[in-house]
């Protein structure tokens, strides 16, 4: 509790106490009214500041104004009861005072708990660095006065303050501040690491290539941070509701105080002012709008706080209110679907063994740096003598012919093979194909591709069973490599072949396709479609872990390459605006029933105050649901 | 230019009247204030004095919402 909240506390527990003493009290007439207004002013004392300060200053229709009216209204009826020689009710106004306070209290110091608990699960700053001095030893400092270039030491346990790269030792890091995902990632010295990782295993000397304000960390935080200041649809909605509503309480209040009155009085009847005066002060109680106020911001802020801790990062209320919109979801190929490195994924061979054939082609290819000859050497994965490997010749974008254990081993397309005067099937898979030639005799050929991500069929069905209409998947590959990994994915579209600005136009065009309320979201590796990302309804941006210009372009960011993150966001964001209508729907149900009965005369002041303070506490306690994210399987 | 500064607001509402009132003052080309995060996001018209400029809106701010606070530092 802040100091503030204690304060109010004392003044609930004293006006509370003193309530009770005056129930005892053998005083009559007027005095009970004066000495019931001490605990009054005890309670609302500041409330009423508030109201009046808030009328000099043009702000009239708020709270404050509500509860002052309304308190101040109940007791001066007691005085006007007094006055015709009645007993009159003095304990009801304060009372009432009393439980807004509460309320209040309670409100705050449940949303500030959220908050606090929010901010918690997004907090990666780390506390300090340890820097090493020219002697050795060490000195903890502030991450923010680390310059560029300076060593520090990162402990095991510790977290790394600041991007750097590893000068010295060895150790894994667990990532899951930044991706929510706990597998465990292996450095060395010269790798680059990134802030918000927690040292694992071993001790890292790391020069600092950023600066703090720069890291990665830093970044992540200032999104986050400002996450909330992008409103949603829905919040502004209320915002605007709140305007016209609190005026047309008042004055339907005022109209229930004059004119039923007003018009027993001209059919001759007695005028009743005391009841339609009390009914009018019901009528004002119920009405404050503070569920919703305060409910919806702080459910967005728990989608986007659980989001964050699952490693989606959400640039703002509104994206997270689109996402759930989304039905038609656009993906790139390479890297977001697939991930993006050349694999062995078939070996043909014809009249040798397979192993042989690899191996093969592992030693013709063993000074090639192209990234086709790597994938070979690695599915291969054994060591490759020098010595067994001479007369290397690389034919410049064919292939290459060297000579393997004194057997002439020729390795490379489908032209080099008809250079060396050997026939070779006719390619029908999707990816690259390396046929080999061992000793002048065809020898089958080994089938390269990029990989697809072991998740992705996951991901589209899953987006499938979440209601998205339409999945395409966008590429520059060629066609035959598109359309195979399309069909094993799933997507019900594929357009391949395209420029990066092709792209940009294929997502123009489904705009134009879909309804009006129905949203596009693009998910990309963050390299090269910025323009993509920014068209798009919702740019989603993955594997962003290390990327800065991703994390800029990017409405959502997922830190890790999963694609099943998306499904996860999608029903993160579902949840989140289902509590949000959900509040919406609960606050304006109950306090427009209460609103009948109290202007009927059925509520009274006891049930103001909860359609008031309970249905803002049942909001805030359910927007509080928002935070908590079923991980998926 | 923008900047961010701390704040200190008790309610929901409270922060939408700061934000509002924000708006409004001369120098200011758009203000954001998140309750959640406790924080005021300003972006200055160009050529603004961001110094005084922050004085009319926490004197702006405070008058909408009495017990609220702009940390200016």
């Amino acid at each position: 509790m802040t100091k503030k909240q204690r304060k109010v506390l004392y003044r609930i527990l004293a006006a509370a106490l003193l309530m009770a003493v005056l129930h005892f009290v053998p005083a009559e007439g007027y005095l009970r009214f004066v000495l019931y207004l001490i605990p009054y002013f005890i309670i609302g004392g500041d409330i009423l500041k508030k109201a009046v300060l808030g009328i000099a200053h043009g702000e009239v229709f708020d709270e404050n104004f509500l509860m002052a009216v309304a308190t101040l209204g109940a007791m001066l009826l007691g005085v006007y009861n007094e006055s015709q020689g009645r007993a009159g009710e003095f304990s009801e106004g304060v009372a009432v005072m009393l439980f807004y306070q509460i309320g209040e209290l309670f409100q705050s110091v449940a949303v500030g708990k959220s908050r606090r608990n929010i901010t918690a699960l997004m907090d990666i700053r780390p506390d300090y660095a340890n820097v090493e001095n020219e002697d050795g030893s060490l000195e903890q400092a502030d991450p923010d006065d680390v310059r560029i270039g300076t060593t520090i030491v990162v402990r095991p346990g510790e977290k790394i303050p600041i991007d750097g790269v590893v000068m010295q030792g060895t150790s894994t890091l667990n990532t899951s501040a930044l991706t929510g995902e706990s597998v465990p990632r292996e450095v060395h010295d010269g790798q680059a690491v990134i802030s918000g990782c927690v040292n694992l295993t071993g001790l890292l000397k790391i020069r600092t290539t950023k600066e703090f304000g720069e890291s990665t960390v830093s970044k992540i935080l200032d999104l986050v941070e400002n996450s909330s200041m992008k409103k949603a649809r829905a919040e502004n909605f209320i915002t605007k509701f709140a305007r016209y509503y609190t005026p047309a309480v008042c004055y339907s209040a005022l109209a229930l105080a004059i004119l039923p009155s007003a018009v027993n009085l001209l059919l001759g009847n007695s005028a009743d002012w005391s009841v339609w005066i009390i009914r009018a002060l019901t009528f004002l109680v119920i009405s404050c709008p503070c569920a919703l106020v305060i409910s919806i911001p702080l459910s967005f802020f728990g989608g986007i706080g659980g989001a964050s801790a699952n490693g989606i990062l959400v640039k703002g209320s509104n994206y997270l209110e689109a996402l759930a919109k989304t039905r038609y979801v656009v993906f790139d190929k390479t890297g977001t679907l697939t991930k993006g490195v050349f694999q062995v994924t078939g070996i043909y061979p014809s009249g040798e063994s397979g192993e042989r054939l690899l191996e093969c082609a592992a030693c013709a290819e063993s000074y090639s740096t192209h990234p086709i000859g790597r994938s070979i050497r690695e599915a291969y994965g054994q060591e490759i003598g020098a010595e067994r490997v001479t007369d290397v010749e690389e034919m410049g974008g064919h292939g290459v012919i060297a000579c393997v254990d004194g057997l002439q081993v020729a390795a490379g397309s489908e032209k080099l093979m008809r250079r060396l005067g050997l026939g070779c099937p006719e390619n029908t898979e999707a990816g690259t194909v390396v046929h080999v030639a061992i000793d002048g005799r065809y020898a089958g050929y080994i089938l390269i591709s990029d990989v697809i991500k072991e998740q992705s069929v996951q991901a589209v069905r899953a987006l499938k069973g979440m209601g998205v209409k339409k999945t395409v998947m966008l590429t520059g590959d060629s066609r035959t490599a598109a359309d195979c990994v399309a069909e094993k994915i799933g997507v019900d579209d594929v357009e391949s072949e395209l420029l990066p600005a092709d792209k940009v136009e294929a997502v123009e065009k489904l705009l134009t396709e879909k309804a009006p309320g129905e949203r596009l979201a693009f998910v990309g590796d963050g390299i090269n479609d910025a323009p993509v990302l920014s068209r798009a309804d919702i740019g989603v941006a993955m594997g962003a872990l290390g990327s800065d210009a991703a994390i800029e372009a990017a409405d959502i960011v997922l830190m890790d390459d999963n694609p099943m993150k998306l499904a996860l966001a999608m029903r993160i964001s579902r949840k989140c605006l289902r509590i949000v209508y959900e509040n919406i729907v609960f606050a304006l149900a109950v306090k427009a029933v209460c609103l009948f009965l109290g202007a009927l005369g059925i509520a009274n002041m006891w049930l103001a105050v909860f359609a008031d303070v309970g249905v803002m506490v049942l909001a805030v306690l359910n927007a509080v649901r928002c935070l908590k994210v079923k991980p998926i399987k | 230019m923008k900047r961010t500064y701390k704040i200190e607001v008790d309610c929901a509402n409270c922060a939408l009247k700061m934000e509002d009132a924000a708006k409004k003052v001369e120098g200011v080309q758009d203000a954001a204030v998140s309750f959640m995060t406790q924080k005021m996001k300003v972006e200055f018209a160009e050529g603004a004095d961001e110094d005084s400029v922050m004085q009319t809106v926490r004197k702006a701010c405070k008058r909408v919402e009495s017990d609220c606070e702009i940390y200016l530092v």
